[in-house]
């Protein structure tokens, strides 16, 4: 079963020998890609599309209300949420030297959900009160509802000793959150459709506030990553080479998995459960850059980033003046894009 | 010339054990194995499969814990020693190195992470080290390739190179001349013996082929139940200890000048 998995995963990763391109080119398509997405998300809304442009050049009260405390921070704070899912994922699949790893390994997604029913039915929100929860009651739960999931789940692994360990464990306490909040909303079903704004994940809600947070919070992780990718190059090569080479792998490991769980929970707790990102956005820059941690911890945020901000225009996009819920596009177009690296590997073998 | 740690008296063993035991559930594959790898001297550890050549070399690394007995690296226990200044002394090759999609030269490099630690940064000495041991190797003409779309030999070497890149005091290499041919296990062999000889290194090698293994300085043979006997090459022929580990199903022959092994005339086959 073991040689089976490997060779799925060799599948994946290994890909035919892309072209990888100059790193000064590569950083400097993906930040006109971003500027082009940030760009997007200022013109595209309920508003005509001329109408934003008109407002872009003669600003009134509205125009400015509109631009730049909505759509403005909304899309900058998509971006820091998909930089952050672009990191953990790049940072687990170093982990757990498995490139199918991804952020919400630990049980964050489920813990999280666990702790929004829990607010849900202890203030009796409805629908309608979503808005001003999300802002303010729901976050806080989401984020010690991940934190409580991260918990369980290296006490039941018995720490970060063993990597297998840590993934049952991790999918041991995410089943047994979910049931816990299925039996919960059995109580109080019409909290099912708050519940699955949330599980879809929305990038709606994203403020200056929220997104100043993300911000932050990408920052504490980022810089600790980078400095630690030296020892997840070394990972590469197996743990006992790792530990041969006089890395202490427990340690290691747990300012890792820290950083993933930091990442994961702040994420969680602003747009809810974002999925694929995480697990694309590493993709992307392996294929397009390096496999160097150095450069891969740095471009796997910017591919995140972007990722998402594509992501957020789309949702607003296909059916306007309504929204998508972004969570289902990124599965999408993620999966999409996995099916695609896993078709052109199995034509070319 | 590579800088190496001050030279140690010649009393002094580089890496020694003594009354090593170690065994995975049940299994105690070494039981009670005391061994002395001296410095300037090249030693293979030779005998059947599953005599635990690969476990003494992974309990000689520090790779796992013993139930009982002590390893010294040049004369300190291995426990008492900071986990990157132990690492700078004594380098392990495993017996399937990784396939990494990092570049040769990015997993050379590694071996210099117990001389500079976290930051990437590497000075002038540790690219010298890197150049060193891929010329040494003949890995340089693949330093930007991605590891895993080399061959199985060309991916030896370059993982050899990591190991001479850390310049530690003591080798321990698990199987260095798997998947080599011969013209590049006769390289690797003259690596080895100059590394021993030249720089004084301590090297141990689990080898398994006899014939190789037998144009070392000095042999460790282990048999299933237990170590055979330590000693020069010619101490072990002597002493007959190949023909008891593996019993008596082989002879040495002298062949012109070297030692060559030769299935026993009289050998009976295994049930």
């Amino acid at each position: 079963m073991n040689a089976a998995r490997s060779t799925f995963v060799a599948a994946i990763i290994e890909g035919p020998a892309a072209e990888r391109v100059p790193i000064v080119r590569w950083l400097g398509v993906c930040f006109a890609v971003t500027l082009l997405f940030t760009l997007g998300g200022l013109l595209v809304g309920t508003t005509s599309m001329a109408t934003s442009i008109h407002w872009l050049f003669a600003p009134n009260a509205q125009s400015a209300l509109v631009l730049w405390q909505i759509r403005l921070p909304r899309t900058i704070g998509a971006w820091c949420v998909g930089a952050l899912l672009g990191l953990a994922g790049a940072v687990a699949q170093g982990v757990f030297r498995n490139p199918l790893a991804e952020p919400y390994l630990l049980g964050t997604a489920s813990g999280a959900a666990l702790g929004v029913t829990i607010a849900l039915l202890a203030s009796g929100a409805s629908v309608g009160a979503l808005a001003w929860a999300v802002q303010l009651g729901l976050t806080g739960a989401a984020v010690v509802g991940a934190a409580i999931a991260i918990v369980l789940t290296l006490a039941l692994a018995r720490g970060v000793l063993q990597t297998s360990n840590l993934l049952l464990s991790g999918i041991v306490v995410g089943f047994l959150l979910s049931a816990i909040t299925s039996l919960l909303l059995l109580a109080k079903p019409e909290l099912w459709r708050t519940l699955q704004v949330f599980l879809l994940g929305t990038t709606a809600f994203l403020g200056w506030r929220a997104t100043a947070l993300l911000a932050v919070v990408l920052l504490v992780c980022a810089l600790p990553a980078t400095l630690l990718s030296r020892g997840l190059d070394a990972l590469t090569l197996g743990e006992d080479t790792a530990r041969s080479l006089g890395l202490s792998l427990p340690v290691l490991r747990l300012a890792l998995l820290g950083i993933v769980a930091l990442a994961t929970a702040a994420v969680v707790g602003e747009v809810g459960v974002v999925g694929f990102v995480g697990l694309v956005a590493p993709h992307l820059a392996r294929e397009t850059l390096s496999v160097n941690h150095r450069h891969l911890l740095v471009a796997s945020p910017l591919c995140g980033g972007a990722l998402l901000q594509a992501a957020d225009l789309v949702s607003r996009w296909i059916v306007r003046p309504a929204e998508l819920p972004v969570g289902a596009v990124t599965a999408c177009v993620g999966g999409a894009y996995l099916a695609y690296l896993l078709w052109r590997r199995t034509r070319d073998a | 010339m590579p800088e190496r740690p001050a030279k140690l008296p010649a009393s002094l063993p580089a890496l020694a054990c003594q009354g090593l035991v170690v065994g995975y559930g049940d299994r105690v594959v070494l039981d009670r194995v005391s061994v002395e790898i001296p410095g300037g001297c090249w030693t293979a550890i030779v005998g059947p499969n599953g005599s635990g050549k690969s476990t003494l070399l992974r309990a000689l690394a520090g790779l796992l814990v013993p139930r009982a007995g002590t390893v010294r690296l040049q004369g300190r226990r291995l426990g008492e020693w900071r986990r990157r200044e132990r690492a700078q002394r004594l380098a392990w090759l495993a017996q399937t190195p990784g396939a990494t999609d990092l570049t040769a030269r990015e997993v050379v490099a590694l071996g210099r992470f117990a001389h500079g630690g976290w930051l990437a940064h590497r000075d002038v000495d540790d690219d010298a080290a890197i150049d060193r041991a891929m010329r040494a190797t003949g890995s340089s003409r693949w330093a930007g390739r991605r590891v895993s779309t080399l061959s199985g030999g060309e991916r030896q070497r370059v993982h050899l190179a990591r190991v001479l890149a850390v310049e530690a005091a003591v080798l321990l290499l698990d199987e260095p001349t798997a998947h080599l041919d011969p013209p590049h296990q006769e390289d690797v062999v003259r690596l080895l013996r100059a590394q021993a000889q030249g720089c004084g290194v301590a090297v141990l090698s689990a080898i398994h082929d006899l014939s190789l293994a037998l144009t070392a300085d000095r042999l460790i043979v282990l048999a299933e139940d237990g170590l055979v006997g330590q000693g020069t090459v010619r101490e072990a022929l002597r002493a007959d200890w190949l023909s008891q580990a593996f019993r008596r199903r082989i002879d040495v022959v002298d062949h012109l000048g070297a030692w060559l092994w030769r299935p026993a005339v009289d050998g009976v086959p295994d049930a």
